[in-house]
């Protein structure tokens, strides 16, 4: 990462982050790790956060931490009309990840060259399905990080 | 087992009303509704203090005291409401059809009002700086609109299935040439060509503006009764045959990333009561309303209630498969959204299909498809569905 400093854009959405559930998933992001729930009775991942395993129906979960490694399952290209903190930085891409760990997990996100990078930092046009990705997390305010994803070559 | 109280053909559909269509009318959402209510009961020929069920959708900004307050309705023994934006439309007409077959009331009102600047409009127009629920999973990286979180849905759908968009082209054009034949259609006097398609800007890529249904300011409503009572109307009753709603297991509402197969959408839920109940198959159906939000949605639709199979409804469109005028059932195709659909002719939540679902069946479409007698309409694809099978009375 380099060390220069990078213009914030102003006005992007931020989570609420205020479910126990959601917010959990939060503060891990926010200490650099990538962790969904994972149900203490039968050990199922699941994500987004929710209070109950629909495979077994047990409340108690732990946080499972995840390699952080990820595969494009699919990627858009947004456009305006949108809100006037995104369409400063259109066109720009969204994708969805399915984690390497579990492929039933799946997040949306951005590619991303380093933490902090536009939107529109990459080039939307070299994303492929399949290209292989790892998180990065980038500090949006204190005690905030949203997963970001940049392309990996293993 | 106990056998269940089919409402098939127990009730029909005897009125049909609509506003004028447009980007932008100067009247409110609720005198909307209450002109389109006027207008259909006008065509059943049912006085308004007879109403006594009326059915709409969550978004609907008019509560019903109000539409009974002004239009002097009777006692009002049942109402009620459907959620899930374009996923309710068929659910409002069919719950009223529960309603009437079971004796809650006799003569119901469906309607939908809609203006683009009323804040039910548009879902993802007053977000806030912080979202909250499952939103906060994807809005805050730019995936905005409905169309954003569809546009995902379709590139995958692209490739695993080598859908092209020329393919997806050929149902912009198709219901396109439908509204140039339906003077109440927006895009009446405006052509569109599959070059035209190609060369649109993009909204969220794959996605082109011409893959987006319209903004439109409108509404529309028809009015239930039983089928006995239909029969004695002016008109000719149009039967509802069949109805079903789904919320398939594990089903995110529009984002639908977050389960083992996203592209198995609520249609393929829905289609299983749907025809399970229905007295003839997809092979049956004449001419389909397909809830056109999005383009892709009709591919989806045109796969989950089984007119093709899985990943083979792109190609179904082409070779004008999808035309009224085209090669037809005996061609191996479907007539579609016959009156231009959300894509051409309006965008009121899906509402106006079921309107021309039942010109089709009076045989009063301005693309009328010949001797059609069976109907399917569907509702959102991507949220909670619904859809219907509407024939016409063969008695
Ligand atoms: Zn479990």
């Amino acid at each position: 990462m380099s060390g220069e400093a990078r213009q914030p854009v102003t006005g992007m959405l931020l989570p609420a982050a205020d479910d126990e559930d959601a917010a959990a998933f939060w503060r891990w992001c926010a200490a650099g790790e990538l962790r969904v729930q994972q149900c203490a009775a039968c050990g199922a991942l699941r994500f987004p956060p929710r209070p109950l395993c629909p495979h077994c129906r047990a409340f108690d979960h732990d946080w499972a931490r995840l390699s952080g490694r990820g595969t494009v399952w699919s990627w858009v290209v947004a456009h305006p009309p949108l809100l006037a903190a995104y369409a400063e930085q259109a066109p720009y891409n969204v994708v969805v990840v399915t984690s390497d760990d579990d492929p039933a997990i799946r997040f949306v996100g951005n590619i991303v060259e380093s933490p902090g990078d536009r939107l529109d930092h990459v080039d939307p046009h070299r994303i492929a399905i399949g290209d292989p990705v790892e998180v990065v997390f980038e500090p949006v305010e204190d005690g905030l990080a949203l997963p970001r994803w940049r392309r990996r070559t293993t | 087992m106990d056998e269940p109280l089919l409402i098939r053909d127990r009730t029909a559909i005897v009125g049909v009303g609509h506003t004028e269509y447009a980007k932008s009318i100067d009247r409110s959402e609720k005198r909307l509704a209450l002109e389109a209510i006027l207008a259909a009961l006008a065509d059943a020929g049912i006085a308004p203090y007879e109403v006594d069920g009326l059915s709409s959708y969550t978004l609907e900004t008019t509560d019903e005291t109000e539409i009974a307050r002004n239009l002097g309705l009777g006692d009002l023994t049942w109402f009620s409401q459907v959620g899930y934006g374009g996923g309710a439309g068929c659910g409002v007409v069919g719950q009223a059809a529960m309603a009437v077959a079971t004796g809650q009331c006799r003569v119901a009102v469906a309607w939908r009002s809609r203006k683009r600047g009323a804040a039910s409009a548009r879902p993802w127009a007053g977000v806030a700086e912080r979202v909250k629920g499952n939103h906060q999973w994807t809005r805050p990286f730019g995936l905005l609109r409905p169309v954003d979180e569809i546009a995902m849905l379709t590139r995958r759908y692209m490739h695993d299935h080598g859908a092209t968009r020329p393919q997806l082209g050929a149902v912009a054009v198709t219901v396109r040439r439908h509204a140039n034949r339906n003077p109440d259609a927006m895009m009446h006097a405006k052509t569109l060509t599959l070059e035209q398609y190609l060369d649109a800007r993009w909204v969220s890529e794959p996605l082109c503006l011409f893959d987006n249904c319209l903004e439109s300011d409108g509404a529309a409503a028809v009015v239930i009764t039983g089928t006995d009572r239909a029969r004695d109307l002016p008109g000719p009753p149009v039967l509802i045959h069949g109805f079903a709603q789904a919320v398939p297991r594990q089903h995110q509402v529009m984002t639908n990333y977050f389960c083992d197969d996203p592209l198995l959408g609520p249609s393929h839920a829905c289609a299983s009561l749907l025809w399970r109940h229905a007295a003839f198959g997809p092979g049956d159906v004449d001419v389909a309303q397909l809830y056109d939000a999005f383009s892709p949605l009709v591919p989806l639709s045109l796969e989950g209630y089984g007119f093709c199979g899985r990943g083979e409804g792109a190609s179904f469109g082409e070779g004008d498969r999808l035309a009224f005028d085209g090669p037809g059932r005996i061609g191996g195709g479907l007539p579609v959204n016959t009156s231009g659909g959300g894509m051409s002719e309006a965008y009121l939540h899906g509402f106006n299909l079921i309107v021309e679902g039942v010109r089709q069946m009076r045989g009063t479409s301005r693309s009328q498809v010949p001797g059609a007698t069976t109907c399917l309409v569907t509702s959102g694809e991507g949220v909670p569905t619904s859809a219907l099978l509407l024939r016409s009375d063969d008695r």
